[in-house]
């Protein structure tokens, strides 16, 4: 076990203990709601917010990042989107597209659906996984709306579903919203994540996936131009078997960025895939955290995270893979790939490998450098000049992880992206 | 067309060419043979315009032009193309994407328009075909997972595409078997005209059975020492350099 943090409550702490306090008696749902946001309050309130002594967050101190904690309000809902597959949460609060979704698809704000709440819709709204987390731990004492996705058994939702995440309003603020995607046996979808915000906002997300037998979900999560100053995202997904789960980050705005991803293949042969580029500069930072856990045997997951840091940025890629002692058979690889622009920049890798089982095959590898400059010279050589050079050795080696985003709208708009940083940085 | 005149180049402090001098007419084929170690790939760096290497004297003059102060990508415009010994490979970047981005970076910076998308594929079309350049070598990341062989004809393509006034070739016989030597030397061979010169740089004659040289030059320790008609390619085939070797030495 990692060390108990003193018992010191800093300023920010108590701020959002307060907010708990404030907010429990208005919470939506019933009493076995309350009870389970209550024991989330605890863990919370039992370890603080995490800082550079508790292992997972060793490399983003959140008690020196977080010395203020914005207050926590609700807004207005937003106007509803009158066409496409968009969803939008702003200030926490979720509001639907107006339109009809196609056949096999089902969305309910969270707040509706947890006012008639049943237990199997809780216990899937807050799993096990990542539940010992302080911040996931806030998020589900906190959260009182997000979506619910619910996607019928073989329905194949041709449509992205777009969820926005956005806050209104110039004053520091912080939203939190947690969203669930349950993925009926044999269906399809995408689900596209983007997180705006103006400058003052902090927030703690939350998405979870139950992908059922043989179903296949693709995500994708992107910062937009303006992104939360502070954001804590989880990712949590259950992934059924032979099923596949997909999940590619594009980051490139925000100052301090934490994804956390706990993903179980608890099925025979479920497929897990989680991918992403980080373009960072200034004093931007950016901590993925990876917790696969192969839990049967005939698993098979990839990790492959592209990165590259300009300026004083910092980047923190932990990859943990569990395999448990039964699941034979697994096959698991993972990669992250640095590339430093400066000498002020900072990337840690920390690749994990937890396996039970004998007869697996899993792989790691991490890798930090700069530009090469035979590679640079050979493109120099052929006419382009220096910038033109750099900008497409860069473009190249995140676009060896952007080719794994299946949705070609999808990809062509996160390339564009890409284009977009590197222009940006050579002007 | 090209002119080095008593170049001395240095790289980490070590001195590599030593007062190097040679003169490549328009429409000339120099061979530069030498023994290993004898300065001939840092020859072609310096003067593509690699950086981290210091001339601390002479000059390079293209065209009459001083070369010296430009970056390689400048030189590049100017029309000298060399054909690196060991091709980079550039993963996520399409060799299409390459070609375009290089043509057209190129005719930016000689002031000229640059080439429509139907120029362009037509182009690389029919340079492609004569080179056995597959479609699928051309949508694959440039050099990524290529054989010796298709890197070598991947370089003649680019040099045929960006029609160079003068084309340096550093060991482009290296890892090629007979048939692909024979694919690169017809390429080269085509391209060969009284306004284009070649430096071809090579440690055996082979390469210039199939690609006839007009001059061939030998280098040892950082000098040209002899210069002299395709004859002395076959001469130094059958005594090897030691002559020269001592010469230097």
């Amino acid at each position: 076990m990692t060390p108990r943090p003193p018992a010191i409550r800093t300023k920010a702490e108590t701020a959002l203990a307060e907010s708990f306090e404030q907010n429990r008696a208005t919470m939506p749902g019933g009493d076995a709601l309350r009870g389970q946001r209550a024991r989330a309050f605890d863990v919370f309130h039992e370890r603080g917010l995490p800082h550079r002594r508790i292992e997972a967050w060793h490399y983003t101190d959140l008690r020196n990042l977080m010395r203020e904690a914005y207050p926590i309000t609700q807004g207005a809902p937003a106007a509803a989107p009158a066409s496409g597959l968009r969803i939008i949460i702003r200030d926490g609060v979720c509001t639907l597209p107006t339109g009809a979704p196609p056949a096999g698809l089902k969305l309910t704000t969270l707040r509706d659906a947890l006012a008639g709440a049943s237990d199997a819709l809780i216990h899937a709204l807050f799993p096990d996984q990542g539940a010992d987390d302080a911040m996931v731990a806030f998020n589900a004492a906190m959260a009182r709306d997000g979506v619910l996705i619910e996607i019928a058994p073989g329905a194949v939702i041709d449509e992205v579903i777009e969820l926005d995440v956005t806050a209104s309003g110039d004053a520091p603020h912080g939203d939190i919203s947690r969203s669930l995607v349950l993925v009926g046996e044999g269906a399809r979808a995408s689900i596209l994540e983007s997180h705006a915000a103006p400058p003052k906002v902090q927030r703690n997300s939350a998405m979870i996936f139950a992908v059922g037998a043989g179903a296949s979900l693709a995500h994708v999560f992107e910062t937009c131009a303006d992104s939360p100053e502070l954001h804590v995202s989880t990712l949590i997904a259950d992934v059924g078997k032979d099923a596949r789960f997909e999940s590619f980050a594009f980051v490139s705005a925000g100052e301090v960025l934490r994804r956390q991803g706990f993903v179980r293949g608890s099925g025979e042969g479920a497929k897990i895939a989680l991918r992403g580029v980080n373009l960072l500069k200034a004093k931007q930072h950016a901590d993925t955290t990876l917790v696969v856990d192969h839990a049967v045997p005939h698993g098979e997951s990839r990790e492959l995270f592209k990165t590259i840091l300009d300026g004083e940025a910092s980047c923190v890629f932990q990859g943990k893979v569990v395999v448990r002692p039964h699941a034979q058979k697994t096959d698991g690889g993972m990669k992250s790939q640095a590339i430093l622009l400066s000498d002020d920049a900072a990337m840690y890798n920390k690749p994990e490998l937890e396996i039970f089982a004998d007869d697996v095959v899993c792989g790691h590898g991490a890798t930090v450098g700069q530009l090469d400059a035979d590679q640079i010279f050979y493109l120099m050589a052929r006419g382009l000049p220096r910038a033109q050079a750099e900008g497409m050795i860069i473009e190249g080696f995140a676009r060896e992880a952007l080719e794994f985003v299946g949705n070609e709208a999808i990809r062509e708009r996160l390339g564009a992206g890409l284009a977009d940083w590197l222009a940006r940085r050579a002007s | 067309m090209l002119d080095i005149t008593d170049l001395h180049a240095n790289i980490d402090g070590k001195e590599i060419l030593k007062g190097l001098s040679l003169h490549v007419k328009a429409g000339e084929v120099a061979a530069i043979m030498g023994p290993n170690g004898s300065g001939k790939s840092t020859l072609s760096y310096v003067v593509a315009g690699r950086a981290g290497y210091d001339v601390t004297s002479g000059s390079i003059m293209l065209n009459g032009e001083d070369i010296l102060a430009m970056e390689a990508n400048e030189r590049a415009a100017k029309g000298i193309f060399l054909a690196f010994q060991y091709p980079l490979e550039i993963p996520g970047v399409t060799t299409m994407t390459f070609l375009k981005a290089a043509m057209n970076a190129q005719r930016k910076q000689r002031g000229e328009e640059e080439l429509t998308t139907p120029d362009f594929i037509k182009r690389v079309r029919a340079a492609a075909d004569k080179l056995g350049v597959s479609q699928d070598m051309l949508r694959r990341p440039l050099n990524v997972g290529f054989s010796g062989g298709e890197k070598k004809r991947m370089e003649v393509l680019q040099m045929v595409l960006l029609e160079p006034k003068i084309a340096i070739l550093d060991e482009t016989d290296s890892g090629l078997d007979i048939d692909a030597l024979r694919i690169v030397a017809e390429g080269v061979n085509a391209l060969r005209s009284p306004d284009r010169a070649f430096l071809v740089i090579t440690h055996y004659q082979r390469l210039l059975e199939y690609i006839v040289p007009d001059s061939v030059h030998v280098q040892s320790a950082g000098r040209i020492v002899k210069s002299g008609d395709k004859e002395l390619a076959h001469e130094l085939e059958k005594n090897g350099y030691r002559d020269y070797v001592a010469d230097a030495a």
